[in-house]
């Protein structure tokens, strides 16, 4: 029983990490039509940037320059790389294969820099734990949770109540429409790319801290991972990452959990769940969980 | 609408317009017209004659086609609008009811109607809000409706939130793509009456039809496009008695 309720939680974190990497591409999905392949990387470089000044500048001043340079770096790469001047919705597939390039540009410099070593990120909770009611609940896990929901409240947020938030969805439905309306695209599209920037150097931290052993060069991999999540929640649906994230971190935490008893699917299925998941769901509802037509901009 | 003040009476110019697609594909031809600042101008033309074009031309969204202005002016009062984008005809005044309505369906009714507003720089709530309450008025269905998606619309309250939605955004010239495509003849009527009241309240009306009966009712003017050039231009009501604009766009009205 406790093994289960720990799960559980362990899902809830994973799920609620990969929520914040998955809003991501929704975000991007939606003000540009564009897969970002480079997110893993960016994810990478946030956590790299926490990594390598918090021993200066503290574990929260570290952070905040990592969520903020990654920021800006995605809108660079939005700016100066994908496109010259206005978003043209006709080359969206060009500018993901471009993405793919700048991913690969990244990695091979954050994996130079990396090498094999495991990076800590100097997080203030360590391997510390906390007993809630019957389990023992590592204080990394409830951070995850804590402030996953609270940046996944403020995403949801700027959404619904900002003027830029409107312009996202009025422009991710139909482009021309909103740009007739006055929208300026182009600014729009960079401050998404921006704010997923943010989102996944954040995440970042909670995927190298314990149980993880620190970040790794591969540690942006992981955001492969809420792809599939995002493309179940119907790619263009914000609702849908954060379901179809859950989905997947519950779903990968207890097949993880039951490892021994599902040993006929072979080891580390838990890798092979997300996509798994994705397939099963997309079978039953080829738009995803929360699909529109809206998702048929790629 | 607020009466536009005397000192400054725009009015929309489009003078000697060609525009081409992907380089290559002639559209419009030598096109001039001119909207005075009180006036409802209608444009008529078949399918395929360069009406919409016409209109991408004025918002600035012929990039979104790969289409371009290649010679010519668009001006509205001291506004030079071609080789400008949407945001700029949005702020001069010149706001853009697209062919086939193209609600946010996604979006409630006052959310589309919010994203009106979204081209002119922050305005403080109550000015929103009044804006919002004289759309409401001409539309009191909508604000039945407002917390719906719009999705869930009929065409022709679509039709009338793809309006409202313009409205927000204190339009000096409003221009109209085929509001009546696809409506029954009472909405059609509808529709005809609220670009009437529109245009009572100060703003001027680019309506571009297919319906030129409805079309040549409300206008002073009106322009008759055929394969991208301007055919027939005159006051709408010697229009409506010429021959050719009788057979080929009154239909059977003009056959007698
Ligand atoms: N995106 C485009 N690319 C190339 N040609 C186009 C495009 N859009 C319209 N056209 C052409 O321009 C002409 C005018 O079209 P349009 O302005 O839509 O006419 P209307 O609104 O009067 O029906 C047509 O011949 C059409 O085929
Ligand atoms: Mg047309």
């Amino acid at each position: 029983m406790t093994g289960l309720l720990d799960d559980l939680l362990g899902g809830l974190a994973l799920g609620a990490v990969y929520a914040l990497v998955a809003l991501g591409f929704v975000v991007i999905f939606k003000a540009s039509g564009v897969l970002n392949f480079a997110h893993g990387s960016l994810l990478l470089l946030g956590g790299y940037l926490t990594a390598v000044l918090h021993d200066d500048i503290g574990f929260a001043g570290a952070l905040a320059v990592g969520v903020l340079a990654t920021a800006l770096l995605a809108g660079v790469i939005d700016r100066l790389l994908l496109r010259r001047g206005d978003p043209d919705p006709h080359t969206a597939h060009v500018q993901t294969i471009v993405t793919i390039g700048v991913d690969i540009v990244l990695l091979t410099d954050l994996s130079r820099r990396i090498g094999g070593d495991l990076l800590v990120l100097g997080d203030p909770w360590g391997d510390a734990v906390t007993r809630v009611g019957p389990v023992t609940v590592a204080d990394s896990r409830l951070a995850a949770i804590a402030v996953s929901a609270g940046a996944i409240a403020v995403v949801f947020g700027l959404f619904r109540y900002t003027r830029w938030g409107l312009s996202l969805r009025a422009a991710g439905e139909d482009l021309e429409a909103a740009a007739l309306m006055g929208v300026r695209l182009s600014r729009v599209r960079t401050l998404a790319w921006c704010l997923a920037g943010a989102l996944a150097a954040l995440a970042a931290v909670f995927l190298a801290a314990f149980p993880a052993p620190g970040l790794e060069r591969t540690t942006g991999q992981i955001a492969l991972k809420a792809f599939p999540a995002a493309i179940l929640g119907g790619m263009a649906s914000p609702a849908g990452a954060l379901a179809g994230s859950l989905l997947i971190g519950l779903t990968e935490a207890l097949v993880a959990g039951h490892q021994s008893e599902l040993r006929l699917l072979g080891e580390g299925f838990g890798d092979v769940v997300p996509y798994a998941v994705m397939v099963l769901v997309l079978l039953v509802r080829p738009t995803g969980l929360f699909g529109t037509k809206g998702a048929a901009r790629v | 609408m607020p009466e536009a003040p005397p000192d400054d009476l725009p009015a929309l110019r489009v003078e000697h317009v060609d525009v081409t697609y992907g380089r290559a594909v002639s559209a419009l031809r030598d096109v001039s017209l001119t909207v005075p600042h009180d006036s409802v101008v209608a444009l008529l033309g078949a399918n395929g004659a360069g009406k919409t074009t016409l209109l991408r031309a004025l918002s600035g969204t012929l990039r979104l086609y790969r289409g371009a202005i290649s010679a010519g002016r668009v001006r509205y009062g001291g506004t030079v609008l071609d080789g400008r984008d949407p945001v700029a005809a949005v702020q001069a005044g010149v706001v853009q009811v697209p062919e086939g309505r193209r609600v946010f369906t996604g979006l409630t009714v006052d959310e589309n109607l919010r994203s009106g507003g979204l081209g002119l720089s922050r305005r403080g709530s109550a000015q929103v809000a009044e804006a919002r309450d004289r759309v409401f008025t001409l539309f009191p269905r909508l604000a039945e409706r407002r917390r719906q998606a719009a999705g869930l619309l009929s065409g022709g309250e679509q039709q009338m939130l793809a309006i409202g939605r313009a409205l927000m955004a204190a339009p000096r010239l409003l221009l109209l793509d085929e509001p009546s495509l696809g409506l029954a003849p009472l909405m059609v009527d509808r529709i005809a009456e609220v670009v009437r009241e529109i245009h009572a309240q100060g703003t001027a009306v680019l309506l571009v039809e297919q319906n030129a009966g409805m079309a040549l009712s409300l206008a002073d003017h009106a322009h008759v496009l055929e394969t991208g050039e301007v055919r027939l231009s005159g006051p709408a009501a010697a229009l409506a008695g010429t021959d050719a604009v009788r057979r080929l766009y009154l239909g059977e009205e003009g056959a007698a």
